[in-house]
């Protein structure tokens, strides 16, 4: 099936056509058309997998584990659609928030390379060829963050940089290790030999450097502070791909690690994911709720939110897998959208600053009724997507007598509310302050600027209301990702070496 | 030979580590290269090093194990790669930022921090 490449050529082809187009009106236009095509891809690759299983592609007819191998399940299908989804609608913000000044076609360049590195992330069926796709998102978001030339950019982008380098080592060590004690890098291969070694002593290396590496991705607890110190810097619509997609392919990564393979010493890992995830709960909740401005209120509960996706790894029951991906899905779509509406707050009242906005509640609904959708989801209030993540997850926690943990994500959920409710208060429904009124020309917005917000905000509500198909796939991917026998089998396919 | 390279590694690890930990941003970058120079070379001898071996499979039937793997290698030549681009990128956005800021000291960084 060759058809599980496109999301990787499409945005490489697009790279090649952006290249050679000089005029910023048609790069936004074939950006555009580009990730719609994108979405359609990924729709129609997730919707054909049930009836052909797992699907693999050998790169370059070599045979499995000897090439690289993509492999399609349902998890990376899900993800798939959902980072298309949100790259759809991050093109249409772009047209109107990337500056003349941050050299527009080339953001486009490094956006369709970025879509590229996590397709690739989500798709690749060998360890290997995962470093290389996080090497490609590393560098195209490096380049992202640091377009434009404030030294506040710059010092955000020197700070993102230099911890991210260091967790790319750590992934490329890790790798050296792993060759050496296996002798393969293919997932499935990995997983055949790694399940029945029973040393888990000779494997924890290479396990606690891939968590480490991907630990500083996903910005959990004691690795997280680049995030913290650069999101809230660059443009807003780097920002809301970032908050959305990046700390997410981390996320995917562990989850895959540790239930393809790395399966040997649970008692230790499980235990270690369950504290991990309780402190990234509670530590990013607790900052969110001191800072005044929105973008670093959000940037912080980015982490907090993380923390969910650890906790349901940890718990490893298949309700709970289920959970982490359910909420996954669901963050990555609220979160990006509740940055997108901070954007908008920005346009319209040309502060990121809590403090100096207010009143907009009577000035603009509609922005308030956009803000309200992925608030509420993040907080979890029922009906919207966010409640269903977090039941499903404490239900697992509470079923498996995980009870700390459960009460802890209870707690951080009021923390999240009350972060979501200041916001509210003070862009909304408190009085704009007067002495900052005079300075900015308060403007309306124009449909496309709202739209992607909109697109978000319905996917949202969709996901509440459909939640029951939604989980009924997310349980499939657990049970996909718990039971890998049928992954290794559709990847080795007859091949015992 | 390996247990050579071995101190290799880890002298190169040492070292990057100290140079990661001072003020100086051109030392951290220089600390980079080091480290990740070791982690080159950790790949490289993963599975071993054989002298005078290498891995070209003629018409006649050899023995697998006395050649040297070439996947590592291959490895290595890819991460190197990817580390050169790395390196010209970090040391291009450390000259935009002295331009900027004036500054090669990280202690100054603390504007986006808290």
């Amino acid at each position: 099936m060759n058809v599980i490449a496109l999301p990787i050529f499409v945005p490489l082809l697009l790279i090649l056509i952006l290249l050679v187009v000089k005029q910023t009106r048609w790069a936004q236009w074939i950006s555009i058309l580009g990730s719609t095509v994108l979405l359609f891809i990924s729709i129609i690759l997730f919707s054909g997998l049930k009836d052909t299983g797992i699907q693999t592609l050998n790169m370059g007819n070599w045979n499995a584990p000897f090439g690289i191998s993509l492999v399609l399940d349902y998890f990376s299908a899900l993800m798939l659609v959902v980072s298309s989804l949100i790259m759809f609608a991050l093109s249409v913000y772009s047209v109107y928030f990337m500056g003349e000044e941050q050299k527009v076609n080339k953001f486009y360049l490094f956006f369709f390379s970025l879509t590229m590195g996590i397709n690739g992330a989500f798709l690749t069926g060998d360890a290997f060829n995962l470093y290389v796709w996080f090497e490609v998102i590393l560098i195209s978001s490096f380049v992202l963050i640091t377009l434009g030339k404030s030294k506040e950019q710059l010092e955000g982008g020197v700070k993102y940089l230099a911890l991210n380098l260091i967790g790319s080592l750590f992934f490329l060590a890790g790798l050296g290790l792993l060759y050496g004690k296996t002798g393969t890098l293919n997932m499935a291969h990995l997983a055949e030999i790694l399940r029945e070694s029973e040393q888990p002593v000779y494997i924890n290396s290479s396990a606690a450097l891939f968590f480490m590496a991907f630990g500083i991705k996903a910005a959990v607890f004691p690795l997280f502070f680049w995030l913290p110190a650069s999101y809230h810097t660059p443009n807003i619509t780097v920002t809301s791909i970032f908050a959305g997609l990046l700390t997410k392919v981390g996320v995917y990564a562990i989850i895959r690690f540790f239930t393809l393979f790395f399966v040997q010493d649970q008692a230790f890992w499980l235990n270690l994911f369950l504290v991990i995830a309780g402190l990234t709960m509670v530590v990013g909740g607790m900052a969110a709720s001191t800072h005044y401005d929105t973008r670093r209120i959000l940037s912080y509960h980015i982490i907090s939110q993380i923390g969910y996706m650890i906790m349901g790894l940890g718990i490893y029951t298949p309700l709970a897998i289920a959970g982490a991906i359910f909420f996954t899905l669901h963050n990555m779509i609220a979160k990006t959208n509740v940055f997108l509406v901070s954007g908008l707050i920005n346009r319209v009242k040309g502060t990121f600053y809590l403090k100096d906005v207010g009143g907009l509640y009577k000035q603009n609904p509609l922005l308030a009724i956009l803000f309200i959708i992925p608030a509420f989801a993040l907080a979890g209030v029922p009906p919207i997507s966010g409640f269903f993540a977090k039941f499903i997850l404490i239900k697992a926690g509470i079923e498996d007598g995980h009870f700390f943990i459960s009460a802890v994500a209870i707690g951080t959920a009021m923390l999240t509310l009350y972060s979501m409710i200041k916001i509210w208060n003070e862009a909304f429904l408190k009085k704009a302050p007067e002495d900052k009124e005079s300075k900015y020309e308060s403007k309306g917005l124009v449909f496309g600027e709202v739209f992607p917000s909109i697109v978000l905000g319905a996917a949202s509500i969709l996901m509440g209301l459909f939640a029951a198909t939604i989980f009924a796939f997310t349980m499939e991917a657990a049970s996909q990702l718990l039971e890998p026998g049928l992954y290794i089998e559709s990847v080795l396919k007859g091949i015992n070496p | 030979m390996e247990i050579v390279l071995a101190i290799l590694v880890g002298v190169l690890y040492t070292a990057g580590v100290y140079m990661v930990l001072r003020r100086s941003i051109l030392k951290f970058i220089i600390g980079l290269i080091f480290m990740s120079n070791a982690t080159n070379l950790l790949v490289f001898i993963s599975s071993g090093v054989v002298a005078g071996e290498p891995a070209f499979v003629g018409s006649e039937p050899v023995d697998a194990n006395a050649l040297s793997d070439p996947l590592p290698q291959a490895l290595v030549l890819t991460a190197i790669v990817i580390g050169f681009g790395i390196v010209v990128f970090t040391l291009a956005l450390k000259y935009k930022f002295y331009e900027a800021t004036g500054t090669d000291d990280l202690d100054q960084l603390k504007k986006t921090d808290n």
